[in-house]
């Protein structure tokens, strides 16, 4: 009855033996761990944001301004191809959706053909041959509605979120933020933790910035006074300086020409450097393509001044002495170092396909951080010493072998934690407090089991086997209900939470096993040993 | 000589006074749902949205003069409390629409080091959009929801349906009585609590469990004995186990309560609240209301074999 085969003591010893070399690295300073033998697991725990200070945002991708950029470029094309077939037509956008009116509505099949050749497939796979992106509403006369399809609305989505966490991603490591995390969160959401960043405002205005940056001509026709009325040519816009005055107002306004010059999308490097007044500047150079672009159109306006607009803010104006052959520039604006730094770093990532939105955000001091550290410690030490002596005094030599368990089990909490590179939150480490306190009831209901098993007469061999036997329906049945509130918290925890919800779960399945295995190990070992007539218990 | 909170053979009447319990409960639910309604939670930016910062200083804050100082900002709702010792403050801050954290943080900077220097240090600053604090009302309200729909159908599927409305009624009982502890002290109600629920929730119902399983033991083995009875007998039974768990976990928690550092005090005062609410359930709530219901026994004929016809891991 009380047989033990060697294949289960080898097994519940080597268990926790893992489970503890696991642990064991948490203690370890890291040069210890450099200089542990290869086949030991080395892998420690990572404290959360709570415990080592640092900065967690939550970003919205503002998707629908993509959107609505996606439907004017299509509508821009569709304007040019029917103007092509000579086919007259107004067009307008309402809301959501293109209305082109024909002059004639008997070209309404011709204009109607050219719009249908004029859908591309989008989310196409190997499957799939992919949908319009364009629906065509149906209707006769001399209106057509176009509106975008859902699965081109979809793809631009996903297409902006998964861009943005590459742009945002080349940006942070450029600003040399170690091991920072950042990924996609439900649809348009961005998730990014950066430990260790305390001062946020800098990097925030490293993520915040679209950095769209694109060469214009300005218009010189217009006149200061039509700039300040605010009148404008056909295919020209007003935009303010970036130089502020000491209100925050733009110091200028310019008269820009809306066709691009040069795109930004052409640059392939920025570095911050020098002008010959050795003023902070970024120099820039362009791939091929922008290197022509921009030689032929310094060429062709030597001698009037041009703009470079970055994200609808003109950071400066010169103009074209001789033109620009080489491929490169450098463009200067009164900035201070930080300033060329950080325009230097956010031109080489690249430009956001769309604004983001800051919808929440957190951080933690290093020194609250350690705080916590330490009072978990405090309170864990504490708790544990607690429950312990309380389970001595309350069953003798029982409770040193549940306290022996219950040593192994916070150290196999520690090695499952590790194992998983899960991350220790403040309420995680509530959590594994927490599980002290209930990893006992285990042993409590077996030796209760016991108990009342020797007070019905039974010997003490067999109240034991009993005992463990008995309990052990119970004790799962009592552990998956709290095994279902942590995997619940899980799912729907954020942060700190969600750690508490991870050594909650993890405490659970060691108290487990250890109450029902290893401490049954021992108190059996023990039994056969001694071959005791009566226990205290 | 071991320790021995609770004698060897107890013999409490636990259903007999049911009826008590049944008012005393009654009475505090009520009188939670009144408070719920009258003085609301004291909801935490997670869930009301806004700004939070807690700041340090060298010096005891006079709250009264920060508070004067802080109102003139412009910013509307000023909230004020000190957090662990008087030179620690926490300062909450009506979700502001035009602008971000940094201003709200440089405008607080400002104010509170022309009042102490700048010896004061921000430790940590929070700022929930409307957007999301919306999502997680949302989220957590639907996670307990969850947790205790399946725990129903956990204990359905174990047991038998009767036990799982009665770990059910005990279970909203102790959840409807947390929250009115939140409402009557005021203290914070955010995220974390809403994990602390879940966990009284997992907690409560293990005490439930540990209870059910030893009636439906006992209604195995004892097939004469009267339900009341029955109860009364298992309740017994597993008494020294009930108080010796709900001992060694509130040892733990209190231990966190008062060494675990401000943060987390609200999540152990629900746990700690939680494990007498959820001991007392389970005893006086969760078993007597099995009376409400059929229980019922398994066939005389099978009565014989019975003892064998239960599984293994039962036994």
């Amino acid at each position: 009855m009380l047989d033990f085969p060697r294949w289960k003591v080898i097994s519940i010893i080597l268990t926790s033996l893992i489970g503890i070399m696991l642990a064991l690295p948490n203690f370890l300073t890291n040069e210890q761990i450099e200089n542990l033998p290869g086949f030991l697991p080395s892998s420690q725990i990572t404290l959360g944001l709570d415990l080592q200070g640092g900065a967690h945002f939550l970003l919205e991708v503002d998707t629908a301004e993509t959107i609505k950029k996606l439907l004017l470029d299509k509508g821009q094309s569709l304007r040019d191809d029917l103007r092509d077939a000579d086919i007259l037509h107004r067009y307008r956008v309402v809301g959501e959706g293109l209305v082109i009116t024909l002059t004639n509505p008997e070209q309404r099949e011709d204009a109607l053909e050219i719009i249908r050749d004029a859908a591309v497939k989008v989310g196409a796979s190997l499957t799939n041959v992919g949908t319009d992106d364009i629906v065509i509403e149906e209707g006769n006369g001399a209106v057509i509605n176009i509106s975008l399809s859902e699965a081109a609305i979809l793809e631009k989505k996903i297409q902006s979120v998964q861009q943005s966490i590459e742009v945002l991603r080349r940006r942070i490591d450029g600003t040399g933020t170690k091991e920072p995390t950042i990924q996609q969160n439900g649809e348009d959401r961005i998730l990014l933790q950066l430990p260790g960043v305390d001062n946020t405002e800098e990097i925030k205005n490293v993520i915040e910035t679209t950095a769209a940056m694109n060469f214009h001509l300005t218009n010189l026709a217009v006149s200061q006074e039509d700039i300040m009325r605010g009148r404008t040519p056909p295919r020209t816009t007003i935009y303010p300086s970036l130089e502020k005055d000491e209100n925050g107002q733009p110091l200028y306004q310019y008269a820009i020409r809306d066709e691009v010059m040069v795109s930004g999308e052409d640059l392939v490097n920025a570095t911050y450097s020098t002008d010959e007044n050795n003023q902070p500047a970024v120099s820039i150079t362009f791939n091929t393509r922008g290197g022509k672009q921009f030689a032929d159109a310094t060429r062709a306006n030597v001698g009037k001044p041009f703009a470079i607009i970055l994200d609808g803010e003109v950071i400066s104006a010169p103009r074209i002495n001789t033109a620009i052959l080489g491929g490169s520039a450098i463009i200067t604006g009164s900035f201070t170092v930080q300033e060329a730094n950080d325009l230097a770093l956010l031109l080489r990532a690249g430009a956001l396909p769309a604004p983001l939105d800051f919808i929440e955000e957190r951080t933690v001091g290093p020194d609250l951080g350690a705080d916590s550290v330490a009072a978990g410690e405090i309170a864990a030490v504490i708790g544990l010493a607690a429950v312990m002596i309380f389970i001595v005094l309350s069953y003798g030599f029982f409770g040193i072998i549940a306290d022996a368990a219950l040593a192994v089990n916070i150290l196999m909490i520690f090695g499952v934690l590790s194992m998983f590179g899960a991350t220790l939150t403040l309420p995680g480490i509530a959590g594994i407090v927490l599980t002290v306190g209930m990893a006992v009831d285990a042993n409590v209901l077996i030796f209760e089991r016991i108990r009342e098993e020797l007070a019905r007469g039974k010997n003490v061999l067999s109240a034991v086997d009993i005992g463990y036997g008995r309990a052990f329906g119970t004790i799962v049945d009592a552990n998956v209900t709290t095994l279902i509130a942590a995997l619940i918290l899980f799912q729907f925890g954020s942060g700190p939470v969600k750690g508490f919800a991870v050594t909650l779960a993890a405490g659970i399945f060691t108290s487990v096993f250890t109450a029902v295995s290893l401490s049954r190990l021992m108190v059996v070992t023990w039994v056969r040993k001694k071959r005791p007539e009566t226990i205290k218990l | 000589m071991l320790l021995k909170l609770v004698p060897q053979d107890t013999k409490i009447a636990f259903v007999s006074v049911r009826k008590i319990a049944y008012v005393v409960s009654g009475l505090m639910i009520i009188a939670s749902i009144f408070l719920y309604f009258e003085k609301g939670l004291n909801f935490g930016i997670d869930f009301k949205g806004g700004f939070l910062i807690e700041a340090h200083t060298d010096h005891t804050a006079d709250l009264s003069q920060l508070r004067t100082l802080t109102g003139n900002l412009g910013l509307g709702d000023v909230a004020l409390q000190t957090f662990g010792d008087d030179s620690q403050v926490l300062i909450r801050i009506e979700y502001q629409e035009d602008k971000s954290l940094n201003e709200v943080v440089a405008l607080v900077r400002q104010t509170l080091e022309a009042e102490y220097g700048d010896t004061v240090t921000f430790q940590r600053t929070e700022a929930v959009g409307p957007k999301v604090s919306g999502e997680l009302i949302e989220s957590g309200v639907m996670s307990v929801l969850l947790a205790v729909g399946a725990v129903l159908f956990y204990i359905w599927i174990r047991f038998e349906w009767q036990f799982g409305l009665g770990a059910v009624i005990a279970l909203l009982h102790d959840v409807i009585l947390t929250v009115g502890m939140f409402s009557l002290t005021q203290l914070e109600f955010n995220l974390s609590i809403i994990a602390a629920i879940l966990t009284i929730v997992g907690y409560s119902l293990n005490d439930t469990v540990v209870v059910y399983d030893r009636i439906r033991e006992n209604l195995r083995k004892f097939r004469k004995m009267e339900l009341p009875e029955l109860i009364d007998f298992s309740l017994n039974e597993t008494l020294t186990r009930t108080v010796m768990t709900s001992l060694t976990t509130l040892l733990a928690l209190v231990a966190l309560f008062y060494f675990g550092g401000e943060v987390i005090h609200g999540f152990t005062a629900a746990m700690i609240w939680g494990i007498f609410v959820g001991t007392y359930s389970s005893v006086f709530i969760a078993s007597p209301v099995l009376l409400w219901f059929e229980l019922r026994r398994e066939p005389e004929e099978k009565a014989e074999d019975g003892k064998e016809a239960i599984p293994e891991q039962f036994r």
